[in-house]
């Protein structure tokens, strides 16, 4: 970490050097100082936590049935964790529905464990039943780090899904006439200092989606994806979406599917 | 604290103390923390915290490093590096002037140590932070300011 | 009791770096809860680390090491396959022991 840290320094005071001009030096400095900053913050992540909570969740009998998730078929045959995250969502013959992995996950502990799913829809984020279903998630997207996403949208149930998304992420409402495009939809937004992805490219659709779930240093929280989207509704005040609803999955499934070929990044950590 | 209270035979003894006291119902926490500098971790400015560590003052040192980023994007999470080419290094200090309670963390370095210590520290706001070592008896010190943009809510 | 914490040990020309990560809020004791309360301060106070049951490093803390704290420091000597054990102890008087191999 200490060399990555180092060398990030190092670039930054080497940009430092080459802009002449005092306005340029002092904007550049800024973005500079936030990049070493963010740069310092991969190594040592504390979702490495969380990956270790999800991998002993996943392991440990649970639930009327006293049963793992072992058995759970993430899409590449039960039991089969790595890789599965990069091609989600996906199709599942069946629950007949496209699925990403938190509306898998409830599928796996109502059918492997016996557990009444509901509990955990309604829970609210950040209370010990959504941490578990974050912190099996985190594990689950961790062991397809460094894959390609590869999301197929083969399936008409998946195509649909997929327009559903595009749908809803140009869909304009609320008292703020917002939609997701409003703010994603553009080269070049920026929200304080965070730098808004254009989903709409696959570079920006890759910023968006391949980092998620991550770390948020500034709450000291795991978020999954279902919790970004939630966020994203209250911040579009828009009404909060239920949990691993279609319309959600169906954003998940935009997003995924313009990210196809970039490199999946999870866990990330974020401000 | 000195080197020598770190031994292994310590800590076993310290935990079965700990054990019997506590299994006796007999104990008020704070008491059980011997080694807990209290008194330099209440320090509300770098030199009643030199003191608190027996020191009297601290000369700038060109041999003592902070390797930070200039700009903290959250105060909650600030990644510093503590850095002493001294020999004889014996402890390092990394304090915030800026925080409530300017003393974030003390290491201390035995003999199997490199004196080069990675750690994340809160920051209330923009400050200067100072990394303080103890070598040969002395104490020295860096400097480096770092910027906090809070960054506002949500996200 | 705490959760495990995650330790990385790796060995590389004759310096053994360890890396860990603690579960732990880290409540500085400055904050308030919705009921308008001040949180008490709860935080990791003391932390060891022994190089196969030989003591190597101590440090003593404040509240304001970040949440889930990380630490990263380098010992001398060490190979793969010693044994790194990590202890801390809070404030409330909770502690936790955790051990990794060096790779």
């Amino acid at each position: 970490m200490n060399a990555r840290l180092a060398a990030a320094l190092v670039a930054a005071l080497a940009a430092v050097a080459v802009f002449g001009g005092a306005r340029a030096q002092d904007k550049d400095d800024t973005a500079k100082g936030i990049e070493a900053y963010r740069e310092a913050l991969k190594d040592g992540n504390p979702a490495e936590l969380f990956e270790m909570a999800g991998e002993e969740l996943w392991n440990k009998p649970a639930g009327p049935k006293n049963a793992s998730l072992q058995g759970c078929d993430l899409g590449l045959g039960p039991g089969k964790v790595e890789g599965a995250f990069a091609q989600l969502p996906r199709y599942f013959a069946d629950t007949d529905k496209v699925q990403d992995v938190e509306s898998r996950l409830l599928t796996c502990m109502s059918a492997l464990q016996g557990i009444d799913t509901q509990e955990y829809v309604d829970a609210r984020f950040g209370t010990p039943k959504k941490n578990d279903l974050i912190a099996l998630a985190t594990y689950i997207s961790g062991a397809s780090k460094d894959k390609p996403v590869a999301v197929t949208l083969a399936h008409p149930k998946a195509r649909q899904m997929y327009e559903l998304g595009k749908r809803m992420f140009f869909f304009q409402a609320g008292p703020h006439d917002f939609s997701c495009a409003t703010c994603h939809g553009e080269e070049g937004r920026r929200i304080r200092m965070q730098d808004l992805p254009n989903i709409m490219t696959k570079e920006g659709a890759a910023a968006g989606w391949t980092s998620w779930p991550a770390y948020r240093v500034s709450s000291g929280q795991m978020w999954s994806m279902q919790w970004r989207l939630n966020d994203c509704f209250r911040q579009q005040r828009f009404p909060e979406p239920i949990y691993a609803s279609d319309m959600t999955v169906a954003l998940s499934m935009y997003m995924a599917a313009n990210a196809n070929g970039s490199t999946v990044a999870t866990p990330g950590i974020k401000r | 604290m000195t080197d020598k209270t770190v031994g292994r035979r310590w800590v076993v003894k310290r935990g079965a103390v700990l054990a019997a006291l506590a299994a006796a119902g007999m104990v008020v926490p704070k008491e059980l923390f011997a080694s807990w500098n209290k008194a330099a971790f209440e320090g509300k400015t770098a030199d009643e915290v030199v003191k608190a560590l027996g020191g009297s003052s601290a000369a700038a040192s060109g041999e003592v490093q902070i390797i930070a980023s200039d700009i903290a994007e959250n105060g909650a999470v600030v990644p510093i590096q503590a850095v002493s080419r001294l020999a004889n290094t014996q402890q390092i200090a990394i304090l915030v002037l800026a925080n409530p309670n300017v003393l974030a963390a003390v290491f201390d370095v035995g003999p199997d140590i490199v004196p080069d210590f990675t750690t994340r520290i809160k920051m209330s706001q923009t400050s200067n932070v100072i990394v303080l070592v103890k070598a040969d008896g002395k104490f020295v010190s860096a400097t480096k300011e770092i910027k906090v943009t809070l960054g506002g809510c949500g996200g | 009791m705490g959760s495990p914490m995650r330790i990385r040990a790796a060995s590389k020309d004759g310096v053994t770096e360890v890396r860990i990560l603690m579960n732990h809020e880290m409540e500085t004791g400055q904050r308030r809860d919705g009921a308008g309360n001040v949180v008490p301060a709860w935080f990791i106070q003391e932390v060891k680390a022994s190089l196969n049951g030989k003591n190597v490093m101590q440090a003593q803390w404040g509240p304001s090491i970040a949440k889930n704290p990380y630490l990263a420091f380098k010992v001398k000597g060490g190979k793969a396959g010693d044994k790194v054990s990590v202890t801390w102890v809070d404030n409330k008087g909770d502690s936790r022991t955790d051990e990794a191999n060096v790779t």
